[in-house]
């Protein structure tokens, strides 16, 4: 079990532009998905005959379905604006993962196939033939981008790197060499309904122990309902919140704010996972089959609303997506959103009175707050531009005495990536993953020695498991990470005797919040 | 990557969790743990035997706090908590605690 021999990155005195290293990171690559795994997905086993012509006729036919994606490929002028923002870059200083030179593994085929220059003067474009040399090479690098699109927002046209690492994916798929990790868990969802694999009777007997500890706790019989026909709330979260911490204390976190806001809601075994890794590899008809398990749970139990649990790219998914994807949601309640984030619910009952909260309750931390990529850049909360961002600040400040942010260019929508985004959360790609992590770690870093930060919160499963197993390489231990919705949890029913029923019960109806334009 | 135990040979995935739960034997769980230099004593005992009670009984390995709370009924409450899970399976109980029980690495988010 020993740990693969690399140099966690030193914090930079300076943050200047690393020197380049040309293949410092050549020999990362996630493992293959082997046959049974990517048979299950509706792709070939293994590499297929003839698969140089198959992948270039794909190339040509997510041109026609994504026009993002030939805009991307035909407006890059290599001004460079990009190349020192991406995390993988700073950290491993590997050309490669500089976000132009990435694209260019893509685009120079595409080029050699599909515009005048390369098809007849290859040389002089810079354009290349598909071939096996080429694939590796993308296997590699497209699985050194966590798609968390940071470097689009400082390109001057808006090229998402992100859009073409997701089509490489899907040309790879295609041809019949897939990642392991993504795969395999798209996989479990299709079998058994979330990444885990966590079966009903797992999952109720996981429900009911939570339960009992949070009576025990807190004295509040809080519960946690699993498959309740006729509740108003279908709660679609990320199925490590059922089995991992911190994000279980989120999750906590959740039914403790709705048992005390009298909102009825349920968990769907249907539907027990929020997190849609079909984005990742760019698949539609797995990212379309497993979200419309989301509406058939919200059918079948009859509820009028569905909020998501902390999940950055499900929330991407579902904010973006859902409606195209899975609806239309005519069943619904038309006076919420389809679907809302669990941050916007908390946020409408601070703001409307409903919850108590007695932030000195967590005044053994001093706090900041990490923007999930997915949150951040693909999506919003509330009715307000950037209402992602202030929302969960709001939430923050309410149940908190002691927040402070991160320096502004490593925040909201320069946020840096965890480090284990976009499928890459996989102990194969450890070296990766903590060198990845190395502009998050020194912005944390300077509020830790300005402020005294002892804790980095988190709205996102990939984010929360990320940051545990990383956080101890740079000096911090694995506990400083945690979710949202514990210090809710925290300030609305504190352990011990100050707990109790009477805190703040509110009878007033919940407000609508208006729909996001 | 096989691994040789006693002469036969057991299949394993790539970061050697055992193929076939059907092959496991405590024999193989001590041999994994040599294999990554520890030992195992009765306290890890008590983590892999739970672990694969559960595992049978629910064909996935248990939630961090399922696995706390038994573990604190076993054990003695002080030992109830991830910090002491942690403190015997420096990899991560999920993880390395799986790999001795002969149970599939946990996927997802975790």
């Amino acid at each position: 079990m020993a740990e693969a021999a690399f140099d966690t990155p030193a914090f930079r005195e300076y943050r200047v532009i690393p020197k380049l290293r040309e293949g410092a990171m050549a020999h990362s690559r996630p493992f293959v998905a082997k046959p049974d795994f990517q048979e299950k997905l509706g792709f070939p086993g293994e590499l297929v005959d003839d698969w140089e012509r198959k992948a270039v006729e794909k190339m040509g036919e997510l041109n026609k379905k994504y026009r993002s994606l030939q805009v991307f490929l035909d407006s890059c002028v290599k001004c460079g604006a990009c190349t020192d923002k991406c995390h993988y870059y700073l950290g491993t200083t590997d050309p490669n993962n500089m976000p132009v030179a990435r694209q260019d593994l893509y685009r120079q085929v595409y080029r050699r196939y599909y515009t005048f220059a390369g098809k007849h003067f290859p040389w002089l474009v810079g354009a290349k033939d598909m071939t096996k040399d080429v694939l590796d090479q993308w296997y590699s690098y497209f699985h050194q981008c966590s798609q968390c699109r940071r470097c689009s927002v400082y390109c001057p046209y808006g090229i998402d790197t992100a859009e073409i690492s997701m089509a490489a994916r899907e040309v790879m798929d295609h041809v019949g060499k897939g990642q392991k990790y993504c795969n395999e868990i798209i996989g479990k969802v299709h079998a058994i309904g979330n990444n885990l694999g966590l079966p009903e009777p797992a999952l109720r007997d996981t429900l009911e122990g939570l339960e009992e500890e949070v009576l025990e706790d807190t004295g509040v019989p809080v519960r946690f309902p699993l498959d309740e026909k006729g509740a108003e709330v279908l709660l679609v979260t990320p199925s490590a919140d059922f089995f991992a911490e911190p994000h279980v204390d989120g999750l906590i976190g959740y039914g403790k704010v709705l048992h005390r806001a009298g909102i009825s809601w349920t968990f769907s075994s249907h539907a027990s996972e929020a997190a849609n890794f079909g984005m990742f590899i760019g698949n539609y008809e797995n990212m379309r089959k497993m979200a419309l398990r989301i509406r058939e749970a919200a059918l079948e139990l009859g509820v009028r609303r569905i909020v998501f649990g902390e999940c950055g790219h499900a929330w991407r998914v579902a904010y973006s997506f859902l409606n195209t994807l899975a609806g239309p949601f005519d069943f619904l309640d038309p006076a919420w959103p389809v679907p809302q984030h669990i941050c916007e619910v908390t946020h409408g009952l601070i703001r409307d009175g409903r919850l108590r909260l007695d932030p000195s309750q967590n005044d053994d931390k001093v706090v900041t707050f990490h923007d999930s990529c997915n949150i951040a850049r693909a999506s919003r909360m509330g009715g307000e531009p950037g209402g992602q961002f202030t929302i969960p600040r709001e939430i923050l400040r309410a149940c908190c005495n002691h927040f402070h942010d991160m320096p502004a260019e490593t925040v909201r929508e320069g946020t840096y990536c965890c480090g284990g985004g976009g499928g890459l959360l996989t102990d194969d790609l450890i070296e990766l993953r903590v060198k990845g992590a190395l502009p998050r770690m020194e912005a944390l870093k300077e509020v830790v020695d300005d402020y005294g930060v002892t804790h980095l919160v988190a709205i996102c499963a990939i984010c929360k498991s990320q940051f545990s197993k990383v956080l101890p390489y740079y000096g911090f231990t694995m506990d400083q990470v945690i979710s949202l919705h514990q210090l809710v949890g925290n300030a609305l029913m504190p352990g011990g005797e100050s707990g109790g029923e009477s805190n703040g019960e509110s009878s007033a109806a919940e407000t609508p919040q208006p729909q996001a334009a | 990557m096989p691994l040789q135990i006693d002469g036969k040979t057991y299949e394993t995935d790539e970061e050697g969790y055992l193929a076939n739960l059907g092959d496991w034997t405590p024999e193989l769980a001590t041999a994994m743990a040599t294999a990554d230099g520890a030992e195992l004593e009765d306290n890890h005992w008590e983590v892999i035997n739970f672990l694969r009670e559960y595992y049978e009984e629910y064909q996935i390995a248990p939630a961090v706090r399922v696995l706390t709370k038994a573990i604190g009924k076993k054990l003695g409450k002080d030992k109830g908590n991830s910090k002491y899970l942690y403190e015997l399976f420096p990899y991560g109980p999920a993880k390395q605690a799986c790999k001795y029980a002969g149970l599939p690495k946990p996927t997802g988010c975790v």
